[in-house]
């Protein structure tokens, strides 16, 4: 399962490195997102940096999605009965394009992390925190995006339903994780690893029910 | 079932392993069906469906490494050269890595092709790449879904002797064309598909001796592969 995984991962990187859709287009997205909310908060960069956790995983969210789409854009055409003929493990081929995800968004973050600074006024106190927040909510909002995006490929209007069945799943991730980076701007660490937990269970729960799920969502979606 | 409609309601098909069947019918007959349902790449609503010793209808993931399957679609990524597209399929499918430059070259995709992304090759050449995942796998059961289409008078000679040799090694090869001439002379048994079921079927050459591959009986889709 995980030779099967680095298999898919490397692929969907190389694919990314040669097409830089995410360096060209998901990741200016998110920097828009970031300098639209800090043109509609700056009469009180009060208020935007008390919001800047929250606002920073929104535009991760909202990221997320593109990077989503276009992770299961590549299997459109008979990409998606090669991945079913290839043979791979389909728990292998999840992991692997949850990976790639994953590493995807990392990147997209921490080039976030450096406008949320520049922009926001905020300052990063517990390195820890963030660190451990970072990856746990990132896992779970790619394994939870690869589970609804291999299901959204099924569905004709696969574009716009998307969000509206991923977006509202990863809500949970998205209120702690903005609750975790709060406590670590704010310098009250030790209220932020109690999110951090939950953000585990999420990542768990996610990861587990995509390795179950994505074989039948592959094969009869 | 394709979509919510029965595709091959009534087929009942066996092919000996070894054997290699040209599947002819008119459009919609139910060519491309058959050969997506032996791939397991449609489910088995009813009846059996057994290949290469597998029950489709139970386990459609598990022959998967053993089948090549050229469908209409090439199954490859426009960002990958050809050289890592094949290589991608054949490590996908837990192949030797070793046979893709070989197989590249006998496709005429070696070289300078073999470095280009797919994006750059013409329609002809992706569905030479797409063969050639096919031939460095080297599978058990070769499913060529009109082969031919889109390819130049030379790589149609390049692919018959590819199948040819193929069929000469003892892989089972089942071809979907409208070219019957050209078909036949690669094949040992024509079966005639319409309204999805069996129509017709005439042997040619003898036919290999040995277990079944391919079983499609009865009212309902039976597939079984010994």
């Amino acid at each position: 399962m995980l030779h099967d995984a680095m298999v898919v991962a490397q692929k969907d990187l190389r694919i990314e490195m040669r097409s830089k859709v995410g360096a060209a287009q998901v990741l200016p997205f998110a920097v828009v997102v970031l300098l639209l909310f800090a043109f509609a908060l700056e009469p009180d960069r009060g208020v935007l940096t008390r919001a800047a956790g929250g606002l920073f995983w929104v535009a991760v969210l909202l990221s997320s999605v593109l990077g989503v789409q276009r992770s299961f854009a590549l299997e459109a055409g008979g990409g998606r009965d090669g991945l079913r003929l290839s043979g791979l493990d389909p728990a292998g081929i999840f992991l692997g394009k949850a990976g790639a995800i994953l590493v995807q968004l990392v990147v997209l973050e921490a080039v976030l992390a450096v406008f949320i600074y520049l922009l926001y006024d905020v300052s990063f106190r517990a390195a820890g925190l963030l660190l451990a927040t970072g990856v746990l909510a990132t896992w779970g909002v790619a394994a939870a995006g690869t589970l609804y995006g291999v299901l959204a490929t099924g569905l004709r209007a696969r574009e716009t339903l998307l969000p509206l069945m991923f977006l509202p799943v990863v809500a949970p991730v998205l209120l702690a994780a903005a609750r975790a980076s709060d406590a670590a701007l704010t310098g009250s660490a030790s209220g932020g690893w109690g999110w951090v937990r939950l953000l585990g269970v999420f990542a768990v729960v996610y990861t587990a029910i995509g390795i179950v799920a994505f074989e039948p969502l592959l094969e009869d979606s | 079932m394709v979509d919510r409609f029965p595709a091959l309601a009534g087929m009942d098909l066996t092919i000996e392993r070894g054997e290699s069947v040209l599947v002819t019918g008119s459009n919609g007959a139910g060519k491309t069906s058959l050969v997506r349902a032996i791939a397991g790449l449609l489910p088995i609503a009813q009846g059996e469906a057994i290949v290469l010793g597998s029950d489709l209808t139970r386990f459609r993931r598990a022959v998967r490494r053993q089948i090549g399957f050229l469908g209409h679609s090439t199954s490859l990524y426009d960002e990958l050269t050809t050289a890592e597209n094949v290589t991608f399929a054949v490590a996908a499918a837990g192949g030797d890595v070793g046979g893709v430059g070989p197989a590249l070259d006998q496709l005429a995709l070696g070289g300078r092709l073999a470095q280009l992304t797919l994006d750059r090759l013409s329609a002809g050449q992706r569905r030479r790449a797409a063969l050639a995942v096919v031939v460095a796998r080297d599978p058990a059961l070769w499913l060529l879904d009109e082969p031919h289409a889109g390819l130049d008078a030379q790589s149609r000679d390049t692919l018959d002797a590819i199948v040819k040799d193929a069929i000469r090694r003892g892989r089972t090869v089942v071809i979907t064309s409208h070219e019957w001439e050209r078909g036949r002379r690669l094949t040992g048994r024509e079966v005639i598909v319409s309204g999805g079921v069996i129509a017709g079927s005439s042997s040619s050459h003898a036919a290999a001796e040995a277990d079944s591959v391919v079983n499609v009986p009865g009212e309902s889709t039976p597939v079984h592969v010994a």
